[in-house]
């Protein structure tokens, strides 16, 4: 029998009121303005972009805000606003190449074309909390230097002179990119799908992915090629005027990371690669993402696959965390029903057990 | 940007300059001009303003075959001219007021009354701010260059 109940209508109102009051906190202080969170928690509302997929600062920040700063709940606030939008079409892919670039790394060539630029970095820091933080004290202006017009090369360039790495990747000629926000996902997945999968992906997991394939489990002997952040132009095809226009820029994270490779029954020898990129500025994602996209290619380059890390379905079916967040999230929901059923199955399997026990020592009793 | 525009045709071209440059314009800089505007046109709503999604795609690699990236808010917005001058206008964001003017001057571009006023009251002052500000971000960018030396050793 089952069995509907209704009630705390009155309960859901005033725990929602409370947690407005409890958002806005101390009321004698100044409350937080959503361009004061884009500008100063700019890289919490960056990550809120990434894994919810949608590239809107203002909105993102807002959620930030919503969520009292719980960043799983506002990426969750802004998947469900994107379903409420109709899609106007795809933009033109973006060039990567032609960058307006605010840093740009490189772990495997110390004398490269544009140089190791550091921007705007935590590396180097002595992660020692900064007391002046504490009051608004003013600011420095950003140093300047004459940047001159040497072009930013791509890493993967310089290394394809010499054939000894793979190509970016291509697909067969007439692939069309899958949209797993269009058509459910079914394994085993092309490449272009696991890469639109990682980049909305929560990035603890993908981290903790990445981490355990340097420990061994599955180890693809990674080197950053290059990790470059900056805007980047999208444009998209108006059919109105019958060319490709501006739509304006956004800030993306990019990680090329080249993997050393003995070779296999499939592929020589030769330096593989992973592919990282990610809305906003966010390195240790997009180096994450590099890391789980190489991993994930053990069956294209023949590799064993041994690890959690290399396991498709695994690591796609578990990367999203609104997804991970809703089916944890609902066992605090009202089980009350499934909970009495559980508990009457006990019981009747323990009065079974029970009920033989007696059986038994009857039979014994009798016996002697 | 630069390809695309050497194989268009030079109106075409001239008008995706003037669509791109109105999609990174500031909404202060569009409303700016509006209001320095004498004749303020008569203009009827073709579409929208309206907000909606374009799927971000990127490269595998950077350079390879396509994938999905994630969306982006875009708002656009068609106007139409009491000439019949049809204006558009499309950018990131979600701020109507500012796409509506900019499908106002993207017509008004078009006119060869108002297309010098446009360009030098809106266009030039537009490229000329984006250009400062990508010359700023590219120097402040060039002062965290790491300059490597050889360091001497003790020994001869």
């Amino acid at each position: 029998m089952y069995v509907a109940v209704k009630g705390g209508e009155a309960a859901i109102s005033n725990a929602h009121r409370l947690l407005a009051d409890r958002r806005r906190g101390d009321r004698s202080l100044p409350s937080i303005t959503i361009d004061q969170v884009a500008e100063q928690l700019g890289l919490a509302v960056d990550r809120v972009m990434a894994e919810a997929s949608l590239y809107d600062r203002s909105l993102a920040a807002l959620a930030v805000r919503q969520s009292r700063g719980d960043l799983i709940e506002a990426i969750f606030l802004l998947r469900a606003y994107r379903t409420t939008l109709p899609r106007f079409g795809s933009s033109v892919p973006l060039d990567t190449a032609e960058m307006q670039v605010e840093r740009r790394v490189s772990a495997t060539y110390k004398d490269l074309p544009g140089g190791q630029l550091l921007g705007p970095t935590f590396d180097y820091t002595h992660r020692l909390l900064d007391p002046s933080l504490l009051s608004d004290e003013a600011v420095e202006e950003p140093a300047r230097r004459n940047a001159g017009d040497e072009q930013i090369m791509r890493v993967s360039d310089i290394l394809a002179h010499e054939g000894l790495i793979e190509a970016d990747g291509e697909l067969p000629q007439d692939h069309q990119a899958g949209d797993l926000t269009r058509e459910p996902m079914e394994f085993p997945m092309s490449r272009d799908l696991r890469l639109q999968a990682l980049a909305r992906g929560d990035e603890g997991f993908l981290l903790a992915l990445g981490y355990s394939t340097q420990r061994g489990y599955g180890r693809n002997h990674p080197f950053v090629g290059e990790i470059r952040i900056g805007e980047v132009e999208v444009e998209m095809d108006v059919p109105e005027l019958g060319f490709a226009v501006s739509l304006g820029h956004i800030r993306v994270t990019e990680c090329q990371m080249v993997n050393q490779f003995k070779g296999s029954s499939k592929a020589p020898p030769q330096f593989t690669r992973g592919y990282g990129l990610v809305f906003g500025q966010s390195e240790r994602k997009s180096m994450s993402m590099s890391l789980v996209d190489r991993a994930l290619r053990a069956e294209e380059l023949g590799e064993d696959i041994t690890a959690p890390a290399q396991d498709e379905e695994f690591v796609i079916s578990h990367s999203d965390n609104v997804q991970a967040t809703g089916f944890v999230e609902h066992l605090k929901l009202p089980h009350y029903v499934d909970f009495q059923a559980e508990l009457a199955m006990v019981r009747r399997m323990r009065a079974d057990i029970e009920g033989a026990r007696d059986g038994e020592t009857e039979m014994k009793d009798a016996a002697e | 940007m630069d390809a695309a525009e050497q194989t268009l045709p030079a109106e075409q071209a001239g008008r995706r300059r003037c669509v791109s440059l109105l999609a990174g314009a500031i909404a202060g800089e569009l409303h700016a001009a509006w209001d320095a505007l004498k004749d303020k046109p008569e203009t009827k709503p073709v579409r929208g303003p309206e907000t909606g999604l374009v799927m971000v795609r990127g490269r595998i690699g950077g350079g390879g075959s396509p994938f999905n990236l994630g969306e982006a808010t875009v708002t656009r917005a068609t106007i139409a001219l009491a000439s019949g001058t049809v204006g558009h206008a499309q950018a990131l964001g979600t701020d109507k007021q500012k796409v509506r003017l900019a499908a106002i001057f993207d017509a008004l571009w078009q006119e060869d009354a108002t297309r010098e006023h446009i360009e030098s009251r809106l266009l030039t002052p537009i490229e000329n701010r984006i250009a400062a500000e990508n010359k700023a971000k590219a120097e402040e960018t060039a002062a965290t260059r790491v300059d490597f030396f050889t360091m001497v050793r003790g020994e001869d």
